[in-house]
């Protein structure tokens, strides 16, 4: 592929001036003429009957518009839906009113609205609302709710097992009973999280009724599957309902599902006729909006005494919260349990997962989503295993990555990998630690009682989501490939819409420069439009690290069907075959007399005057690619990390972490290391700081950001950053994802180097997140 | 079941403020915060509100030159005073960039200081006082200096880096 000038290059991103100077336009931002405020009463009990509601007096209060139940809605807003249904796994799929009718089943569910003239009033409102409540029995671990016994969330889920999936290739049982291998056995705990966006969810909402037509603003990944869902979710048909995501501060998943609270929103436009906008406060964040992870793994692993990893099993307890979230069931099961085999080649490897319901928040995808998950087992259980066999765990991973001349690589679980080159960002990370100096260096400190460690994750991963057969085959509601429309307009300027949402990721930027480059014209002439299903046919929206490897590709195809579309008005105007009609910088030339030109402005021009164009070509000059992705895109990278932990404090210092990655090639480098440093806070977030606790009651203890650790400035490294180059086949541009990746690989770093510096008091495993209590009690107790 | 007693807010304050240079004089209800007086009474919309518990430093200003947490402030209690919002450090910006950029938005720009840009309007008025009182600040310093505001994108090594190429440019450095 030609790599031309700003392909490539650091360009400082589009999107800035208006986000460093205030002048964005938030959900929250937003004010429409006779706007009402909505503010939603949840549940303090995590699982209660309603006996009764009483909500007279909260109708009289000052300001109040309107007050609704959950009875008021039935009928007239329809169960949120869940729109991956992973087949083969008996999935059952309670219904889940948008306001709780009879029942509520955690902390946070919602049970009541008040439409008011002012936030304030909406807020007071809330208070005067009388619920009777008659508290049930609660489980919020995942294990403990599929005993005998355990309270039951649903009435037809026994168990509450929402689905029970399974992965097998190979012939696992076989291959830990060999003779001949050692086997290592370790329960692991990937606790849950809470993605903390900074900009909490909003939506609002404005009807018309002359019309039929429904407009909301919401905080949203993916207008368009929004858009598929509410309307059938409100009754309102898709003609008629406009979704639109404006500015999006951050999402990392939790802004991807169709939540109650904006159908609830939309039901309050038109019941009161009056725009409503409502916007959760962070507690409401934080018991309302989806969580993440939360895992209890059972996992065995088999190697030969000269480290070749002949089977991996894992049984797994995943928490799916009180209800199923839009994308659930697929994140701990398609997104986690096929990509067990991380970088290696197993022969034999099954994973069973039981998706269960608790009295707890929804969990759905959280960044990584799954493959987090996935790959903290497999390099713990290398570490493990490493340590078992008395190996380098260096060397243990070397001896079992798949070589790079296996690609493309089918692994055990079924999955095919594009393309990869392990070792290659191996080498790098172990050049840029100095790896046999810092085990010297390591040898020292411990002779002087120090613990110093270091850990490694050389991850691989999948993204790029995805090819849409594959989507269809693994019952995910929708396709994954993805739109994009270049239009270019008579003066040569272009406008590009894309069916991605970015919220921080850059393709404004990135896109515009894939744009620039394919027409040779200045990146200022290029506007790149995301958000409004008014404005984009369809598009499947940004997660799964695709925005660039789906999004981008189809950008590139549809420029690259203008640019021939104009080649042939050029020759045209030139009076030359096609064949002889050459471009560079943005001039269309015949071959051989480079005078004979036509810019692509003056082609432009000419396409919509349409004076005179070849006889077979339409007017205008704009093209739309839907582009599907033949593969998903597999980047993978080797992170390391040196610790050093307090011996008398527990506290874990981070002295260094080094992440050298690979995802095909780098349209903007700035960006792509932008990308990883903050995936890899998310992941040292998790290995150090974070973690959603839940009482046995139901309550959330980390309920606020005064309880649950956001890593502020001082809780986090400068990550040293590298890269090598192999890029996708799967796509025309060679790219592949990277908004995902450091947080994929940096907690099991974190832990493995931890673990490391702790091996000499005898320490073989430790859970997240590393406290300075949990590291200073293991080492009291060593 | 106790019965609560319905209470129309009956109290009212005057408040004078100057904010962005202009002195406004309003009606407010005593519990009305400064960031929701900023953004819903004065349209201020680039002030954000991440928390509510005055941790995520999104709504940071500052009060007479001093960086507040205008979740954390009654309106009332900026009354008389001056308050300057992320609108003031370029207020005749445009949308490509062009007009005059503040040292810091510029840095912020220049360095990938920002991803979703939530958080950035409150880490630049943090950053504003830091260098104010710290012209030369450590690395160190400057991570201490915006322990009080989260970034959930960049995990702040940008942010870092933006904050020094400022102190450099408004030092003359």
């Amino acid at each position: 592929m030609a790599v031309t000038r700003l392909f490539g290059a650091s360009v400082r991103r589009r999107e800035d001036p208006r986000l460093i100077t205030g002048r964005a336009t938030y959900v929250d931002d937003i004010t429409l003429p006779g706007m009402c405020y909505a503010a939603i009463l949840r549940s303090p009990h995590a699982h209660a009957r309603i006996r009764r509601i009483d909500v007279e007096q909260a109708r009289r209060a000052p300001g109040v518009v309107a007050v609704y139940t959950g009875r008021d809605l039935q009928g007239q807003v329809g169960s949120i839906p869940c729109a991956w249904l992973i087949p083969g796994s008996d999935l059952k799929t309670p219904p889940h009113p948008p306001l709780a009718v009879d029942t509520v089943r955690y902390v946070g569910d919602g049970v009541a609205v008040v439409v008011a003239e002012s936030r304030a009033a909406a807020r007071d409102a809330l208070d005067l609302i009388q619920v009777d409540y008659e508290p049930l029995p609660v489980v919020v671990n995942a294990e403990q709710a599929t005993q005998p016994g355990a309270p039951q969330l649903h009435p037809d889920v026994p168990n509450n097992i929402a689905f029970h999936w399974k992965v097998a290739g190979g012939d696992v049982d076989a291959a830990l009973q060999r003779p001949d291998v050692v086997v290592v056995r370790q329960r692991l705990l990937n606790q849950r999280l809470i993605p903390n966006a900074m900009e909490p969810r909003g939506a609002v909402a404005q009807y018309a009724p002359a019309t039929g037509e429904m407009t909301i603003y919401v905080t949203s990944q993916n207008p368009h599957i929004h858009r598929v869902l509410l309307s059938g979710v409100l009754g309102i048909p898709e003609h008629k309902l406009r979704i639109v995501a404006p500015e999006i501060g951050g999402g990392f998943g939790s802004k991807i599902h169709c939540y109650p609270d904006e159908a609830i929103v939309a039901f309050c436009a038109r019941a009161t006729g009056r725009p409503v906008k409502w916007v959760e406060d962070r507690r409401e964040n934080y018991i309302a909006s989806i969580h993440g992870r939360d895992h209890i793994q059972d996992v065995e692993i088999a190697a030969t005494r000269d480290g070749t990893i002949v089977g991996l099993r894992a049984r797994v307890y995943a928490n799916l919260g009180a209800y199923l979230s839009t994308a659930a069931p697929g994140v701990p099961t398609i997104l986690f349990g096929l990509m067990l085999s991380g970088a290696y080649a197993i022969p034999n490897i099954a994973c069973d997962v039981f998706g269960v319901f608790t009295n707890t928040t929804p969990v759905d995808a959280y960044r990584g989503a799954g493959r987090p998950e996935a790959t903290y087992i497999m390099e713990r259980m290398v570490d493990l295993l490493a340590r078992e066999l008395q190996m380098d765990p260096v060397d243990l991973r070397r001896k079992n990555f798949i070589p790079p001349d296996k690609f493309p690589y089918t692994v055990a679980t079924g999955l095919t990998y594009d393309s990869g080159n392990y070792a290659a960002t191996l080498d790098k990370a172990l050049a840029m630690v100095d790896y046999p100096r810092f085990r010297q260096e390591q040898a020292a400190a411990r002779q002087q009682g120090r613990l110093l460690g270091i850990g490694f994750s050389t991850y691989v991963e999948i993204c790029g989501l995805g090819p849409s057969q594959v989507a269809g085959a693994v019952g995910f509601q929708g396709g994954l490939w993805e739109s994009a429309t270049v239009r270019v307009h008579p003066t040569g300027k272009v406008t590009a819409f894309t069916g991605t949402k970015p919220h921080g990721q850059g393709e404004e930027t990135t896109f515009a420069q894939i744009i620039a480059d394919e027409f040779g014209i200045p990146i200022e002439d290029v506007e790149v439009v995301a958000g409004d299903t008014a404005k984009i046919a369809m598009g499947w929206g940004t997660y799964g690290s695709r925005t660039t490897a789906v999004g981008g590709t189809a950008i590139a195809l549809a420029a690259r069907k203008v640019k021939e579309k104009a080649r042939r008005i050029a020759a045209h105007l030139l009076e030359a075959s096609v064949e002889d009609v050459d471009f560079e910088h943005g001039r269309f030339f015949v071959r051989g007399a480079p005078d004979r030109a036509k810019t692509f402005q003056e082609v432009a021009l000419q396409a919509y005057l349409a004076w005179s164009l070849p006889k077979d070509i339409e007017p205008a000059l704009e093209e739309t690619s839907f582009y599907d992705p033949s593969n998903f895109v597999y980047p993978f990278g080797a992170h390391v990390a040196i610790v050093e932990v307090e011996r008398e404090t527990g506290q874990v210092h981070l002295r260094r972490y080094v992440a050298v990655d690979d995802c095909g090639h780098v349209i903007n480098p700035m960006i792509v290391d932008g990308q990883v440093h903050g995936g890899v806070a998310q992941g040292i977030g998790q290995a150090l700081y974070e973690f959603a606790h839940y009482d046995e009651n139901g309550q959330l203890l980390t309920g606020s950001m005064a309880d649950y650790v956001v890593p502020k400035a001082t809780q986090l490294p400068r990550v040293e950053t590298d890269r090598t180059v192999t890029p996708s086949p799967t796509n025309v541009l060679g790219v592949k994802g990277v908004g995902e990746t450091g947080t994929i690989a940096a907690s099991a770093a974190i832990v493995n180097a931890v673990v490391d510096a702790l091996a000499p008091l005898g320490i073989r495993h430790l859970d997240m997140p590393l406290t300075p209590e949990r590291v200073w009690r293991a080492i009291r107790s060593a | 079941m106790a019965q609560i007693e319905l209470q129309a807010p009956q109290l009212q304050c005057q408040l004078t403020v100057t904010v962005n240079g202009q002195k406004h004089q309003d009606v407010v209800e005593p519990r009305l915060l400064l960031v929701h007086y900023l953004r819903d009474n004065l349209g201020l919309t680039g002030t954000h509100i991440g928390c509510d518990t005055s941790q995520c430093g999104a709504c940071t200003v500052l009060l007479d030159g001093k960086a507040v947490k205008s979740c954390t402030v009654l309106a009332v209690q900026a009354n008389g005073a001056e308050v300057t919002t992320i609108e003031a450090l370029a207020p005749q910006a445009g949308a490509a960039g062009d007009g005059k950029l503040h040292p810091l938005q510029e840095a912020f720009w220049e360095e990938h200081g920002l991803q979703c840009g939530f958080c950035t309007p409150g880490m630049i008025m943090a950053a504003y006082d830091l260098l104010q009182r710290r012209p030369d600040p450590s690395e160190d310093e400057i991570r201490h200096g915006l322990e009080g505001n989260l970034c959930r994108c960049t995990g702040y090594q940008n942010i870092v880096k933006a904050v020094q190429r400022a102190a450099r440019v408004m030092r003359g450095a």
